[in-house]
């Protein structure tokens, strides 16, 4: 192996620190999770060429691929063009050099759930809003965790990331197609948040407890109700797992547009720039805005972001997690 | 305008998408006019359209190569309508029963016009008193025929499912018009000559003729009413097993009733206005039978609590009890129950279902019969 290897650079280059010191693994990204099923095959040669034979499946929809020497980054780089080309060109994501690998990792693979393009809940095509979102943050050195999901099921576990994105449907009704069967008032009580109640023997929407699943969309037998086709999205930040405060991601804004969605996680990193603890080798966001504090960064990650309704941004973050005060629960 | 055509081989034009436009704008002076149209990201889904009847005004508007969802049976029977206003002074009827309007053409498919004989069966000809709201409306409606081809508009996608051949609704009578979809506008065939005044001069004469669909992707075995009949005298078809399996699988959503040209049945409910309880209106919606409710009765008595008691009813309406008093099946094979149905469940498999019991009851059916 090398006798010399500079760890931060390689880091950036999507290679990593393993618990074999002469074998390092290469984080492959799949912006969205879906991918054309011949690039399979691209991960499986490079496996098999350079690694141990193996591929590690990440939560986050990438490929780790380990057991690659040292010595062969330069071949595997080579040998990745043609995922970068196939995976990430196309987004609009530019390269220097198309043979010298991933120019980034610090910004996490932008995960999706399958969306719409198979699930019937889903209310936008989740994997081409990860691509776009891909093209506005990638590459990044900041660690940076962003999923995108289509409904409030949340099936990438979005209320994990810093930022998860969870489609929302702005439902209308066209009364005079509501014959009053009650099945949406019945689903939306059982299954969501009971917004719907019926009135005159008509459905009637309550929007403060609507949170725009879209399910009442699907069970209607008349089509009384329907999407606006302009989609929405509800921004739920600074989850996170960890050692020191896991917690859920706490809502953030509803019914953003997606260029407000853009606009806020590309602001997101000159506030990471001005107030990371650069002592520590890395630190995730949800431990810089408990430091620097959530007025700081609400106005830092909404500069240039039009707040006109239907937009709503919330006034404080309810996140739900606990500490490891561990002394306080057991004795 | 145009002189009348002379002889019936010469009724057939071809129109331009602008020409086609034309048409519409001349027609427009005595008709309304309803079409499936194309309501785009309208769909059940996200990002999936929705395909049902609307008033349109221009060629564009109008989506012909596809099966709408639901049926042209709004035009004339709206899932939602008020049937009067009240007061503490009075009544007062809605203006569609007093003023005589503008026409109505309706452009529809073969099994759609027989969807309406078997709504006027039911509004118009189902005991002495007439549907006033449903006749209003029905006596100004002109049919376009939306034609569905040799083997069907296509046979795939929405059309995978009809089944007008095996209940004998694939040939239509009584429009005035029959239109084909080109890639570029309209073939036009004039089955009522007077029609022809509404022709733009560029249409070109051309030899369309309609044809229409001959065969069904899946023929379905439509049980003859009379051995049906038997069959639930005889007590095997009610009892027959099968239509338990539907106890669990229905959901009781009622979209098969929704989207089916034919189902007319209503319930009609009063409105009282939160700022003066002493006026309000009268209204009444579809209601299906497959949903809750449908059989509620005075003193909280309901039947066919089961739903699989719910879809032999609705079998036995479509293909028996109809035809019984109106000599032909309710049912018309347009196969939207089947498109609708988010259990997939298909109608057009009930009624082969029901066909092998009663053939099984006519095989072991009592001397009487046999020379039937
Ligand atoms: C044993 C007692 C009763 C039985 C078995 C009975 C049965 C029925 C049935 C089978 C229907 C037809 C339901 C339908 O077509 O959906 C009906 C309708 C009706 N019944 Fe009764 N009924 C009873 C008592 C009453 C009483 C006491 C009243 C009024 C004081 C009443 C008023 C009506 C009315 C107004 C309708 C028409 C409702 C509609 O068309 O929506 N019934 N009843
Ligand atoms: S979108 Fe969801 S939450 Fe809103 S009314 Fe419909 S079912 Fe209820
Ligand atoms: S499901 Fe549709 S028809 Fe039924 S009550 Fe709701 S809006 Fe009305
Ligand atoms: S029962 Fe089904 S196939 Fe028959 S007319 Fe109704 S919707 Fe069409
Ligand atoms: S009884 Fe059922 S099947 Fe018959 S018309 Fe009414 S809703 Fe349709
Ligand atoms: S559409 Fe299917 S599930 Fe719904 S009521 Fe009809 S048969 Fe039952």
């Amino acid at each position: 192996m090398p006798r010399d290897i500079v760890r931060k650079k390689i880091t950036k280059n999507a290679y990593r620190i393993t618990s074999k010191r002469a074998e390092t693994c290469l984080r492959v990204r799949v912006p969205g999770g879906h991918l054309d099923a011949c690039l399979l095959d691209v991960v499986r040669s490079i496996a098999e060429r350079f690694g141990d034979g193996t591929v590690h499946l990440t939560t986050r929809q990438g490929f780790e691929i380990p057991g690659i020497p040292w010595e062969r980054m330069a071949e595997v780089n080579k040998a990745v063009r043609p995922l970068l080309e196939a995976l990430e060109v196309p987004l609009g994501v530019t390269f220097v050099d198309l043979d010298g690998g991933y120019p980034g990792a610090g910004t996490r693979n932008i995960s999706a759930c399958i969306g719409n393009r198979v699930c019937p809940f889903a209310n936008y095509d989740t994997t081409a809003l990860a691509g776009r979102i891909e093209a506005a943050v990638f590459p990044h050195d900041f660690h940076v965790k962003i999923a995108v999901t289509g409904c409030p099921n949340d099936c990438i576990k979005a209320h994990m990331q810093d930022f998860g994105i969870i489609g929302q449907a702005m439902v209308e009704q066209d009364a005079s197609r509501c014959i009053g069967c009650e099945a949406c008032a019945k689903n939306c009580l059982k299954r969501v948040t009971g917004a719907i109640s019926m009135k005159n023997n008509r459905a009637v929407r309550d929007p403060r407890r609507c949170i725009g699943c879209g399910e009442c969309v699907l069970v209607c037998p008349t089509g009384a109700w329907s999407r606006d086709p302009r989609k929405y999205f509800r921004m739920v930040i600074l989850g996170r797992t960890g050692k020191k405060n896991p917690r859920m991601a706490a809502t953030f804004l509803e019914w953003a547009d997606e260029e407000v969605v853009l606009t806020v996680l590309r602001n997101c990193y000159a506030f990471i720039d001005a107030h990371i603890d650069r002592s520590l080798p890395k630190e995730h966001l949800g431990y810089i805005v408990d430091r620097a504090g959530w007025p700081a960064f609400r106005e830092a990650v909404l500069q240039g972001v039009s707040l006109d309704p239907p937009l709503r941004v919330a006034e404080t973050l309810e996140f739900s997690g606990y500490f490891y005060e561990r002394d306080r629960v057991f004795r | 305008m145009r002189p009348m055509p002379g002889n019936a081989a010469e009724r057939g034009y071809a129109l331009s998408e602008v020409s086609c436009d034309a048409l519409l704008r001349e027609f427009r002076k005595d008709f309304r006019i309803f079409a499936p149209v194309r309501l785009e990201g309208r769909g059940r889904f996200s990002d999936t359209d929705m395909v049902r009847y609307g008033e349109i005004r221009n060629f564009r508007e109008m989506e012909l190569r596809e099966k709408s969802l639901f049926s042209p049976k709004e035009v004339l029977f709206p899932p939602s309508e008020t049937l009067f206003h009240f007061a503490e002074t009075g009544v007062r009827e809605p203006s569609l029963l007093r003023e005589d309007g503008k026409g109505l053409l309706v452009l529809l498919r073969a099994c759609d016009i027989a969807g309406v004989d078997r709504l006027d069966a039911i509004f118009l000809g189902n005991g002495p008193e007439k549907d006033p709201y449903y006749e209003a409306r029905r006596k100004r409606v002109v049919f376009a025929l939306i034609e569905c081809g040799p083997l069907g508009a296509s046979r795939s996608g929405s059309f995978g499912s009809c089944f007008c051949v095996s209940m004998g609704t694939n040939r239509a009578s009584g429009y005035a018009l029959v239109l084909r979809p080109e890639d570029d506008g309209l073939s036009l065939f004039l089955e009522d000559p007077a029609f022809a005044a509404y022709l733009p001069p560029d249409a070109v004469r051309t030899s369309y003729a309609p044809s229409f669909p001959l065969e069904d992707p899946f023929p379905v075995r439509v049980p003859d009413p009379g051995d049906m009949s038997r069959a639930v005298r005889e007590e095997s078809l009610f009892s027959a097993a099968f239509w338990k399996d539907y106890d669990s699988r229905c959901i009781a959503c009622g979209r098969c009733n929704t989207v089916c040209p034919t189902c007319s049945c209503f319930t009609t409910y009063d409105v009282t206005y939160e700022e003066n309880a002493s006026a309000g209106e009268r209204r009444r919606v579809w209601a299906g039978c497959h949903v809750d409710r449908f059989t509620d009765m005075a003193g909280g008595h309901r039947f066919r609590e089961k739903y699989g008691a719910r879809m032999r009813f609705k079998t036995m309406h479509k293909i028996h009890d109809f035809h019984l008093r109106f000599g032909r099946h309710m049912c018309v094979g347009c196969g939207r129950c089947d498109d609708a149905c988010p259990e997939y469940i298909s109608f057009a498999a009930c009624i082969d279902r029901v066909s092998r019991v009663v053939d099984a009851a006519a095989s072991t059916g009592g001397d009487d019969h046999d020379a039937r």
